[in-house]
Parts: C-alpha cells; sequence; structure tokens
C-alpha cells in the first residue's frame, strides 16, 4: 500500500512539474516587425513571425516545391481563368473560428479591397472569389496568372479569423488571430513577441515548443552574444565575418540555406528620359563594366567566399537558371578593347550603394577592379530609403542594389524587365522581352515557360542594365540543444518538428 | 518663490513652441518619401497614394503643422505609420524604460563622481587627484558602445556572471532586472561621471579658496565637517546644472547603449523612427524629451534657489 502511495505521488509529481516546465524557444531577429496584419505586413522578419503565427493555404518545401497547407489541392482550368482550392477540413482558427470556404472567400477579397492592403498587386487578377461548397473556393481571374498559387503561399494566402477581422477592426495588427502553430500572446514594441502553442493546431504532432519569443536585436554581433551567452535560442542573420566562431564554439550549430535574392548594379539608362552618360548609350560601355569584374574575388574578399556568384536573378543553383549564359571570366584586356571600340580611354561614373559597411566594402571591391579596365567611380554611400527615393526618381548613374527574391521566377523578373513595370528604374524598354514575359505568366507548365523565360533572358541579360553579382546566402546559428531545425531559402523560421531540450 | 516658480512656468512655452517647429521642420527636411519607406518592396500605386492621403503627406506643411498642433492640443500625438501603434502608447510604453536606465546610469555617476571630485579637490595634486583625473578622461574618451560590448564578452560570455542584454521591468521581477541594468547603466554612468567629476572638483576648489572657508580652518573646524557641511553645498551648484542637463540627455534616450544592450527604450525607438521616416513617433518623441529637458531644468532651478536661497532670479 506504501508503496503504491509512494508511486502515485510520484506520478502526480511527474506530470504536474512536465506541464509546468515549459519549452520556450527565444529567437534574435534582426529587426523588429512591423504591423502584424498579413494584409497591411511588408518585412521579412514580420513573415518570420507569421510563419508561427499564420498558415497559409499553401507552402513551400526547402527545394521550393509548392505544397498544400490550410489547402489540400487545387485545380487551374483549361483556359486559366479559373482555379478551385480545396479546404482542409477539421481546421479552427485561434478564437475557434471554424476555417472554411466562407473564410478564405473573406481573407481574399479583405486582401484585395482593405485600403493600404499591401497584397493587392500581388493578387490583382483575382477578379471574384466564390464559395462552391462549405470546403471548395472558387477564384475566377481576369486574365491567366501562373505565379498566383506561389503568392498564395506567402502573406497573400495567410488566413486571418474572419470574426477577429471584423470585431477588432483597425487593432487587428495589435491582435492577431490566425490558425498557425502558435498563437499571440503579446508583445511589447522593439522588445518582445510573445507566442504560445495553440493546442488545437490541425498538426498539432509535429509542433513540440510550447512558447516562442521573438527578441529584434538589430546588431548582428550583439545577437550574436546573446545566443552564445544562452540568453537566445536561435538567431537569424549571422554575419559572414563571425561564421568561423560559430563553427569554433562547441555549444552552438550553424544552419545555412541559398537564399531567393539577389544583388547586383542597376544602370540608368533612360529614367526618367533617356541619358547621355556612357554606360546609358553604349552596350559595350555597360559590357566592359562587366567584364571588368571579378564576381568570385568580390564574394571571397567580401564575404568569405560563403556566397554564391551569379549573373542572373536566379542562382546557378535554381531550375530556373539559363545555362546557356554562363558567367564568364574577368577579361581586363577585352574590357579595355571594348571600351576603345565605344570610343572611350576612360569612363567615370557615380555608384550609389546603400550606407552599411557590407555594401560600401562591395562597392570599393568593384572600384579597384573597373579601375584597371578604364572605369573611374567614385562611391555616394547613401542611406537607404534616401537612395530609393533617388532610385525612383533616375538622379543616379549606377546603384549597388539587390532584390529580397521571390518562389516565382516572375517575381523576379517580370517587374524589372517589362516597359511599365513597378521596379524598372533602369528604363529600358523592350517590346518583344515584354512580350515573351507576359506570355510566361500564363501558362502553368515549367517547361514552356523556362522556354520563354530563356528566350526573354538571352534578349535582357546581354543588355546589361542589370548586372547580377552575387547570391546571399542565408545563415543561423543555434544551441545544440535545439534539434531539427531546418533552414529554407525563404529565410523564415519553421518550428515543425523542432525540439529544444 | 511663488512668483519664481511662476515666471519660470510661463517662460517655457515660447521655448517649447519653438520646440515643436524645430521638430517638425528638420524632420520633413529628411530626404526620402516616408510613404516608399511605408510600402517597401510592394509598389502598389494605390497603397502608395491611400498613405499619402491618409497621413497627408501631400498637404503644404504650415497645414501639416497645424493640423498636429491641432491634435497635439487635444493629446493625440498621432500613429506609428509602421505599426499603427498610437504614438502616446509607444512613448508611455518606452518612458519607464529609459527612465529606469536614467536613474540608474545617474546613481552609478554620482556615486562615482561626487567623492572623486571631492577627494580631487581636497588633495590636490596628489597620486588621488591625478588618479582620478585618468579615470574620467578614460571614462570620457571611452566609446560606450566598446565598452559595452567588452563588458558583455567578459561578463556575460566568459564568465557568465550576468545576462548579455535585453529588459526586464523592476516591478516584474526586481533581481533580474537590476542584473541586466548593471551593465548598462555602468556604461553610461562611468561617462557622465567623468564629466560630473572634473566639474565637482573645480567647483570645490573654488569654493575652499573662499574666505569663509579659511575662516573655519582658522576656527579649529574639523576638516571633514569644513568639506561636507560648508564647501560641497555651494561648489553643488554648478554641478546641478550640470546633473540637469545630463539627466535631459539620457531621457531622451541612450542610442548607442541601447543598441548594444538591446533596451527597448527612446533611443532604440528614435532611430528606427528615423530610418522608417516614422514622422509622428519622430515628432512625439523629440516634442517629449524637449518637455522632459525644460521640466528638468526647471526643477534644477528651484533646486537652486533651495540650496542657496539668495539665487532665486527674477527676485
Amino acid at each position: 500500500m506504501k508503496k503504491l502511495r509512494v508511486l502515485l505521488i510520484t506520478i502526480l509529481i511527474g506530470l504536474v512539474t512536465s506541464s509546468l516546465a515549459q519549452v520556450t524557444v527565444r529567437v534574435g531577429l534582426g529587426a523588429d516587425p512591423d504591423i502584424l496584419d498579413p494584409d497591411l505586413g511588408r518585412t521579412l522578419v514580420g513573415r518570420i513571425v507569421f510563419a508561427s503565427l499564420c498558415d497559409k493555404l499553401f507552402e513551400i518545401t526547402p527545394d521550393l516545391q509548392v505544397v498544400p497547407q490550410l489547402a489540400t489541392g487545387y485545380q487551374v482550368s483549361e483556359d486559366g481563368l479559373t482555379l478551385t482550392i480545396r479546404i482542409r477540413q477539421g481546421v479552427v482558427f485561434h478564437d475557434g473560428t471554424p476555417l472554411n470556404a466562407e473564410a478564405v472567400k473573406f481573407n481574399l477579397e479583405r486582401s484585395l479591397n482593405l485600403p493600404g492592403s499591401l497584397r493587392r498587386s500581388e493578387i490583382q487578377q483575382i477578379s471574384s472569389v466564390e464559395a462552391i461548397d462549405n470546403y471548395t473556393v472558387q477564384l475566377n481571374l481576369s486574365e491567366p496568372f501562373a505565379p498566383l498559387i506561389a503568392q498564395l503561399a506567402d502573406r497573400a494566402g495567410m488566413m486571418i479569423s474572419p470574426t477577429a477581422a471584423k470585431t477588432l477592426g483597425e487593432q487587428f495588427g495589435a491582435n492577431p488571430v490566425c490558425a498557425g502553430p502558435f498563437r499571440f500572446v503579446s508583445r511589447v514594441a522593439l522588445d518582445r513577441i510573445v507566442l504560445e502553442r495553440f493546442t488545437d493546431y490541425w498538426d498539432a504532432e509535429r509542433i513540440k515548443i510550447d512558447r516562442v519569443v521573438f527578441l529584434p536585436i538589430p546588431d548582428a554581433s550583439v545577437r550574436l552574444v546573446n545566443l552564445r551567452a544562452g540568453d537566445l535560442d536561435l538567431i537569424e542573420g549571422v554575419a559572414t565575418t563571425d561564421l568561423n566562431l560559430v563553427r569554433a564554439d562547441p555549444n552552438l550549430e550553424l544552419v545555412s540555406s541559398p537564399s531567393l535574392a539577389y544583388q547586383g548594379m542597376t544602370i540608368n539608362l533612360a529614367n526618367p528620359a533617356p541619358r547621355d552618360h556612357p554606360l546609358a548609350t553604349d552596350v559595350r560601355v555597360r559590357e566592359a563594366l562587366d567584364l571588368s569584374l571579378d564576381r568570385n574575388a568580390i564574394n571571397q574578399v567580401v564575404f568569405d567566399g560563403q556566397f554564391l556568384a551569379g549573373n542572373q536573378p536566379h542562382p546557378p543553383t535554381s531550375p530556373w537558371y539559363i545555362a546557356d549564359y554562363p558567367m564568364v571570366a574577368r577579361d581586363v584586356e577585352r574590357s579595355k578593347a571594348l571600351l576603345a571600340e565605344a570610343g572611350h580611354t576612360r569612363v567615370a561614373f557615380e555608384l550609389m550603394v546603400v550606407n552599411n559597411p557590407v555594401a560600401i566594402r562591395v562597392g570599393e571591391v568593384i572600384q579597384i577592379m573597373a579601375a584597371e579596365a578604364g572605369f573611374d567611380i567614385s562611391l555616394r554611400p547613401t542611406e537607404f530609403v534616401t537612395a530609393l527615393d533617388l532610385q525612383t526618381q533616375g538622379t543616379y548613374d549606377v546603384f549597388q542594389v539587390g532584390w529580397s527574391g521571390r518562389i516565382d521566377p516572375d517575381g523576379n523578373i517580370h517587374q524589372f524587365h517589362t516597359c511599365e513595370g513597378t521596379f524598372n528604374f533602369t528604363g529600358y524598354c523592350d517590346d518583344i522581352v515584354t512580350q515573351l514575359l507576359n506570355e510566361a505568366r500564363t501558362t502553368s507548365d515549367p517547361t514552356e515557360r523556362l522556354a520563354l523565360y530563356r528566350e526573354a533572358a538571352l534578349r535582357f541579360l546581354p543588355n546589361r542594365h542589370i548586372i547580377y553579382l552575387y547570391h546571399p546566402q542565408l545563415f543561423f546559428a543555434h544551441t545544440n540543444r535545439l534539434r531539427g531545425f531546418e533552414a529554407y531559402p525563404d529565410g523564415l523560421i519553421r518550428f515543425q518538428g523542432v525540439t529544444l531540450n | 518663490m511663488l512668483l519664481f516658480i511662476v515666471q519660470r512656468l510661463l517662460a517655457t512655452i515660447p521655448t517649447l513652441l519653438f520646440a515643436t517647429l524645430m521638430v517638425f521642420a528638420i524632420q520633413r527636411l529628411l530626404p526620402g518619401d516616408p510613404a516608399l519607406a511605408l510600402v517597401g518592396e510592394e509598389r502598389d500605386p494605390q497603397v502608395i497614394a491611400f498613405i499619402r492621403e491618409k497621413y497627408r503627406l501631400d498637404d503644404p506643411l504650415p497645414v501639416q503643422y497645424l493640423a498636429w498642433m491641432w491634435q497635439l492640443l487635444h493629446g493625440n500625438l498621432g500613429e506609428s505609420i509602421r505599426t499603427r501603434q498610437p504614438v502616446t502608447q509607444l512613448i508611455l510604453e518606452k518612458l519607464p524604460v529609459t527612465v529606469q536606465l536614467a536613474v540608474w546610469s545617474m546613481l552609478v555617476a554620482l556615486v562615482i563622481a561626487i567623492p572623486a571630485g571631492v577627494i580631487a579637490a581636497v588633495r590636490k595634486n596628489s597620486l588621488a587627484d591625478h588618479l582620478s583625473t585618468f579615470a574620467a578622461l578614460s571614462g570620457l574618451s571611452i566609446p560606450n558602445f566598446w565598452l559595452g560590448i567588452m563588458l558583455i564578452l567578459l561578463l556575460a560570455v566568459h564568465w557568465q556572471l550576468l545576462p548579455a542584454s535585453g529588459y526586464v521591468s523592476l516591478f516584474e521581477d526586481p533581481v533580474e532586472s537590476l542584473r541586466r541594468m548593471i551593465m548598462p547603466a555602468f556604461v553610461l554612468g562611468t561617462g557622465l561621471a567623468a564629466v560630473l567629476m572634473r566639474q565637482m572638483r573645480s567647483a570645490m576648489l573654488e569654493v575652499l579658496r573662499q574666505d569663509y572657508v579659511r575662516t573655519a580652518k582658522a576656527k579649529g573646524v574639523r576638516g571633514t565637517v569644513i568639506v561636507v557641511r560648508h564647501a560641497m553645498r555651494n561648489a553643488l551648484i554648478p554641478v546641478v546644472t550640470i546633473i540637469g542637463l545630463q539627466m535631459g540627455a539620457l531621457l531622451s534616450g541612450a542610442v548607442l547603449t541601447e543598441q548594444v544592450f538591446a533596451i527597448p527604450g527612446f533611443g532604440r525607438m528614435i532611430v528606427d523612427a528615423v530610418f522608417n521616416r516614422d514622422y509622428a513617433v519622430v515628432q512625439g518623441v523629440v516634442l517629449f524629451t524637449a518637455t522632459a529637458y525644460i521640466a528638468i531644468n526647471f526643477l534644477v532651478d528651484i533646486l537652486y534657489a533651495l540650496i542657496n536661497p539668495k539665487i532665486q532670479v527674477g527676485r
């Protein structure tokens, strides 16, 4: 009898303590997220929080395949104008509201119609949404748009609770209610965002963490120091200069992944009007600039060889990389010859770079290499928002800038190289390229699309109004007590299958 | 005394008005479009137009200024363009953090500076004096972000004595709160102490030369009593002025220290807001700290009158 009592007490204590021993993962972010409303958010760190807070219709795998999440499948009609999506059954939002076709319809309409919605332009091809039955929605498109599914695998496809959206109105962003593995607990601006496990999550068995606390710590060294001191469990954005430190620390693990992003030089050809500068008027001068650069050297000097050199919007490892336009080695002699052919011995221009140490270093390496071929570059470090403004207005010669990258190739090409593209700050306009890129959005067949992108690329790449340079890699570091973390190319942190001892 | 206080209060109003004008004007002079800063990579012209309308970015500047002043008089500081949080709420959230850091830093500074300054003056040109001067100069010269990171590496990473960074409210967990305040307060305090110590020293030297001090010595009053009871009170006056100015500066946020120690105070908020062209936040915070500065200096003036009744300017 006594033994039984002892046993029962032990079990009771075990149950109590195990329920009290909450597993909390503290994540160090590189910036403070903006408003936590999927339709109004614009930051990458905001998307990192959303990955835990708000599930979406579709998800991606580490090799960028689109798979179902809140949706279970979809069908595109022959003419590409109708998209039918089947919705997972048995899913509830954090406030108990069930996920069904009406909820999905509400969400998509909100993304399209909410004043100030940043998602509108991403899914503007949707002209109407119908709830066919309780778990099927039909999206009617104004024109075929293949990248739509990829958009629904990001913020535009995140589902928020209609009940909460209606009740909270403008306050929703301060108290988000979604259907992800964790629910929102609290937030102190610039300090922390606290999430706790959602017990009714549809995929609950894969979540082994009770609480997630996101701590914005903008300085990369401070973030790392916190991780080393044991005050953080996982950090994003490890500086390339700190990688060896992390590798040498037995208590830490480094996880990396190629990213979707690229960095390059955008050359002003005709923004707002055709320019008189040799770089703008003569493609040979741009080719000379391109040939004067050793991309591997840039990677080596600035990034310790940790990033990936590239010459296209997609990295050489991507299925969308055009194989018949490979990277060419540096050729100073040919560069000088091209300049001479174009009638110049030296060409001077201003290279605008964002005012941070890394970008400035890249600018300096470019400056030195190009000088050997005959380019006199003056660097112009400029604060980021100001630089964006200058770029839009066309008050620049060359701007060293990048793009964070999208899953669908359309997102990395279309708006930059079509005549009326919203990110076309070069003034480049080739009607054939525009036509090809528009066509590439209308078909879902990957082979067809690749052929169209190839044809377009073989026209716009040699024009070199954007000289692509390199692709950043993503580096995360975490305590070795954390297991199962996988880095995805989109830079987001997913806790499915992650455990912390 | 009352007249003095009222006069002082009235004098603050034109200063405050001028502060609002300066804050508003300087912000608008910053290059870069806040609408573009807000939308980031999503360049939807509809959204940009919506934002420009919502935050009246296209109104003529005087109209924008008056609109803001009108809101201000109704106690509304606007909302953050980035997170849509009311600025008043943001300020109230960050105020206790900044105040805590300011108070602890000032305490550290005073504990170091006052005794050091007094000793340096009393034992002028001795080893103690030279050491204090050296320490003061070091405190002034060492960049506080460097000192901060060094301390973190040593105390948090290497010896694991203190948490690396972060903030916990004093009311939530006093022990944790203090543990996290030690390093940042020390970093800030040493910088302040340097100036205070030099000021204390020179003020003391000045006072110790006075006739009444010599008289006291001649009367046989003990050294410590002279220093503490007679000399310090008068020497404190210029020091109190500096303390007032430094407190004002601390309340506007210690930008570098807050970045290094990840403390969510005014400093970080302002830096973030400026880079995001979050006009309302910058205006609100700067206006608040201008008011705090004015208030503190007002209190310092009152303090003068208390320390030395002979000082009542305007009498």
